[in-house]
């Protein structure tokens, strides 16, 4: 780890009027501290922002407030949240470990980096970690890796589950900076890697995430999380799949599918959502509309499997709340 | 109840019995307030005292260790884990991975289970940490390292300090309820050796309501 200076933020102002660049902020630390033994991040200044006041779990008529410093485990055992946003309670008990849960707040775990091993490891080229180095996995070990929005300069997931859920259920992320405040859907959080793959979010330098809202879901919504990993616990997705569905007799009124562990951002699949609403979801209807989730898709050498994957997990995901048993 | 006949589980059960009480007495005899502050590098506390400003900056962190205040001067770099085995001499805590994937270094902040060798300890100022240490009254071992005594919930032990650090925070979180919601609340600790279902056997042993699955 490369030496840095450590401080405490003593308010979100102090916070975002400090120079922002080689400035990092310190949340629960385990991306950050991580990568910073790596020697992949590597801030002059590490900034602790443990002790703002971005706090609280509220749930009202129109939505869901979460503070950006809540944990992960707080937020997932929430009566509120267990009771009104069942999705996202799934997404987070499916996250890493009871430890990690305690430890990691929701604005660092929407923040978090890809896990692809080159971006992790110093000695090899990465256009996300140093631009213009290469891509490895392109031809190299890219089974975890991205068949979505992948560019000829990175291929590489993004790991959050809980992103996935949120992107969803069409949250917002509120944003602090020296320039005032501002609201951001979750979509327009995550950039494509493109030709910059180093520019992951639309975060302006300094920013800080204050709060994430999620609207109400209409009431008779049901939902379910489905994610598909090589162990059974404590391990990243392959593939997983977010949705939320609300029937209208024996038709589909609205549905909402968002993938993960196969995009380079949370990946939302409006032509699968199309594909279902106004339709008897019955298996066939259900595989058909899945399939538009590869629309596009690119896989490369090691992670065609992902094609296939992910219709069968959206499938399952889908037929298990028509049926009943989500 | 363990299932353990006796010829071949004595001896193991005695080994590990007097390594805890061991490990306990030895921190409680080394550790006095203030030690570890003696032994910090001048230099690094002289750079500090003069205010100074760079990336070099020690930090100074009070915090509770085992019921003992503690005052210790570091790098800002050095991690809960580095700072407990190193400046306070308190061993117990592993060092596994080193990058939060197998549970070794688990201890409890605040009465939280976390990774401490995820945690800087610039964080953890003016808060209470528990180690493996200080579990045991005395010569008294807390209800789960016992239960992980008589079940053989271990093989060579490297594991053990954060499996039990773990299982005492999930006995209290209440994620106890079958084997398999103690097997995934249980899933942030590895263990090399596969004792997994002694160890899941003595957590059954010890929680509230009934002893089988
Ligand atoms: C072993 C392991 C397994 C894991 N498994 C999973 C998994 O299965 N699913 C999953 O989703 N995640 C998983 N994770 C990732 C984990 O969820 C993230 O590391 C965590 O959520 C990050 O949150 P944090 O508070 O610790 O962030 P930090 O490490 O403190 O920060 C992460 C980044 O966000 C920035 N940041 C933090 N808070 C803010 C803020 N409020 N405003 C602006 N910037 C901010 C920091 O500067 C840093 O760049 C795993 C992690 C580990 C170590
Ligand atoms: S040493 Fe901390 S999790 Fe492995
Ligand atoms: S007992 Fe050896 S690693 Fe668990």
């Amino acid at each position: 780890m490369r030496p840095f200076r450590f401080d405490v933020a003593r308010s979100v102002e102090d916070a975002v009027h400090r120079p922002a660049p080689g400035l990092a902020y310190l949340a629960g630390g385990t991306t950050l501290v991580d990568l910073m033994k790596l020697e992949v991040a590597n801030p002059a200044a590490v900034l602790d922002i443990n002790r703002l006041p971005l706090r609280g779990i509220r749930s009202d008529g129109p939505g869901l407030r979460i503070g950006a410093l809540e944990r992960m485990s707080a937020v997932a055992g929430h009566p509120a949240v267990t009771s009104g946003y069942p999705l996202l309670a799934e997404a987070l008990r499916h996250s890493a470990s009871p430890q990690v849960r305690n430890m990691a707040s929701i604005g660092g775990n929407l923040l978090q980096r890809t896990r692809c091993g080159y971006f992790r490891d110093v000695r090899t080229g990465c256009n996300k970690r140093v631009p213009g180095s290469g891509c490895p996995a392109i031809e190299g070990e890219n089974r975890t890796h991205a068949v979505l929005g992948t560019s000829d300069t990175c291929v590489a997931t993004h790991p959050s589950d809980l992103a996935v859920a949120l992107v969803a259920l069409d949250a917002t992320v509120l944003v602090h900076g020296a320039g005032g405040r501002r609201a951001l859907p979750i979509a327009d959080l995550y950039l494509l890697p493109g030709s910059t793959p180093d520019q992951e979010t639309a975060l302006r330098p300094g920013e800080l995430i204050t709060e994430v809202t999620v609207p109400a879901l209409p009431a008779g919504t049901r939902s379910t999380y489905l994610k598909i990993r090589d162990r059974q616990s404590y391990e990243f997705a392959l593939c997983s799949a977010a949705v939320a569905l609300r029937m209208r007799g024996r038709v589909v009124r609205e549905v909402r599918v968002a993938a993960g562990g196969v995009g380079t951002r949370p990946w939302r699949l409006p032509a699968v959502e199309d594909a279902l609403t106004g339709r008897a979801p019955r298996p066939d209807v259900v595989a058909a509309a899945a399939a538009h989730a590869v629309d596009g898709a690119r896989p490369l050498s090691q992670n065609r499997f992902k094609v296939l994957l992910l219709q069968r997990t959206i499938t399952r995901a889908v037929l298990s709340l028509v049926d009943g048993r989500g | 109840m363990t299932g353990q006949a006796d010829g071949d589980g004595v001896s193991r059960r005695d080994l590990l019995g007097r390594t805890a009480v061991a490990a306990a007495g030895a921190a409680s005899a080394t550790v006095v307030p203030g030690a570890a502050l003696a032994a910090g590098r001048p230099a690094a506390g002289a750079a500090a005292a003069a205010g100074a400003a760079g990336s070099e900056a020690t930090i100074e962190v009070a915090m509770t260790v085992n019921r003992r205040p503690e005052r210790i001067r570091v790098d800002p770099r050095v991690t809960l884990l580095d700072a407990l085995r190193d400046r306070l001499a308190l061993t117990g805590t592993k060092k596994g991975c080193d990058q939060g994937q197998c549970g070794a270094c688990t201890v409890h902040v605040d009465g939280e289970r976390v990774l401490s060798c995820l945690t800087l300890v610039g964080t953890v100022q003016h808060r209470s940490v528990t180690t493996v240490e200080g579990l045991a009254d005395g010569d008294t071992l807390h209800p789960v390292q016992q239960a992980f005594v008589d079940c053989d919930g271990l093989q060579c032990g490297f594991c053990t300090p954060g499996q039990v650090m773990s299982a005492v925070a999930l006995l209290r979180e209440g994620h106890t309820r079958s084997d398999g919601e103690i097997r995934e609340y249980m899933s942030g600790n590895l263990c090399r050796c596969g004792a997994y279902n002694n160890i899941v056997q003595a957590i059954r042993s010890v929680r509230p309501g009934p002893r089988s699955r």
